[in-house]
């Protein structure tokens, strides 16, 4: 069992802080409503908003430093240039992708706007980690800002799932793969 | 959009963090457009040639986002202002940033 560095970074990238905030919606969501927009009246306490504004935070930086490997660590591999007379193009997946007619639009369309429209999610949350942080009390009677507030909650998910989903195509069709060995087990061969 | 009250718990620098926040997604949106349509600003926008124009659309972005979210801080950091006029704002420049940022749309407005 074996695994390269580009691969490891990619599945760092991509399985682990990415989809890792892509769970997170879900207590966001739920929690956001609960607080804020529920029948219930429930107002949090301070350490419960303190508890709300840390989650909240986490899934900023989650979200920073997934786009920020994606674009500086895992898109350099991606968009490498292959020597001329290169022919076996396994190691440039942009490369490989655009070889293909039947693969070009996964980058074209695919890497095209996930690359752009991932960096909408970690804006948009920084923003609803300090709308709650300085209003989260307030949010119940404040109407207009609850609902910008679900707003941005609704575009970092929507981007990031798409952004996610193109990810994982990219990757299905055109792997990022490279680099030193990274040997986790040997087994025997059969 | 008007002040009308300034007061602790004045709604301006939420406002100003709702509007910053359209303003950086709409500026990544021009941004990725201008890179993609000319290759003076794709050369321009080459930060780090590791990872091409996407690092100078991503930097100015940033830069451009948490700058006018301090300009606007400080401009409505007291004030009462129509939340619902600078929601509408913000998703407009959302849509924007949205739509130039769909490489289909891209194309569409470069006649590709």
């Amino acid at each position: 069992m074996e695994i390269t560095v580009r691969d490891l970074v990619t599945v760092v990238h991509g399985m682990f802080f990415g989809a890792l905030l892509l769970l997170t919606f879900t207590g966001a969501a739920a929690s956001l409503y609960a607080m804020t927009a529920s029948s219930s009246g429930w107002t949090p306490t301070r350490s419960q908003h303190r508890a709300m504004t840390i989650y909240l935070v986490f899934m900023a930086l989650l979200a920073w430093t997934t786009v920020f490997l994606g674009a500086y660590a895992v898109y350099p591999w991606y968009r490498a240039i292959p020597p001329v007379g290169t022919h076996n193009l396994a190691a440039y997946p942009q490369r490989l992708l655009m070889s293909n007619s039947l693969t070009v639009g996964w980058h074209d369309i695919g890497m095209e706007w996930k690359e752009h429209l991932a960096w909408f999610a970690p804006i948009s949350l920084t923003a609803v980690a300090y709308l709650f942080s300085r209003y989260g009390t307030q949010l119940r009677s404040l109407r207009p800002l609850r609902h910008a507030v679900f707003g941005l909650v609704a575009l970092a998910f929507a981007s990031a799932c798409i952004a996610g989903f193109f990810g994982a195509m990219l990757n299905k069709n055109a792997a990022v793969r490279g680099g030193a060995q990274i040997v986790i087990m040997r087994g025997e061969s059969r | 959009m008007s002040d009308e009250t300034a007061g602790a718990t004045a709604n301006g620098p939420a406002a100003a963090a709702v509007l910053a926040a359209g303003i950086g997604g709409c500026i990544l949106g021009v941004l990725s457009i201008a890179g993609d349509a000319f290759r003076g600003v794709a050369r321009a926008l080459n930060f780090w040639t590791p990872t091409g124009p996407l690092s100078g659309v991503t930097d100015i972005t940033i830069l451009v986002w948490l700058l006018s979210w301090f300009a606007l801080s400080r401009l409505w950091g007291r004030r009462n202002l129509e939340l619902r006029r600078v929601n509408l704002a913000a998703a407009l420049l959302f849509i924007v940033g949205l739509l130039l940022t769909f490489p289909p749309f891209m194309d569409l407005l470069q006649g590709k």
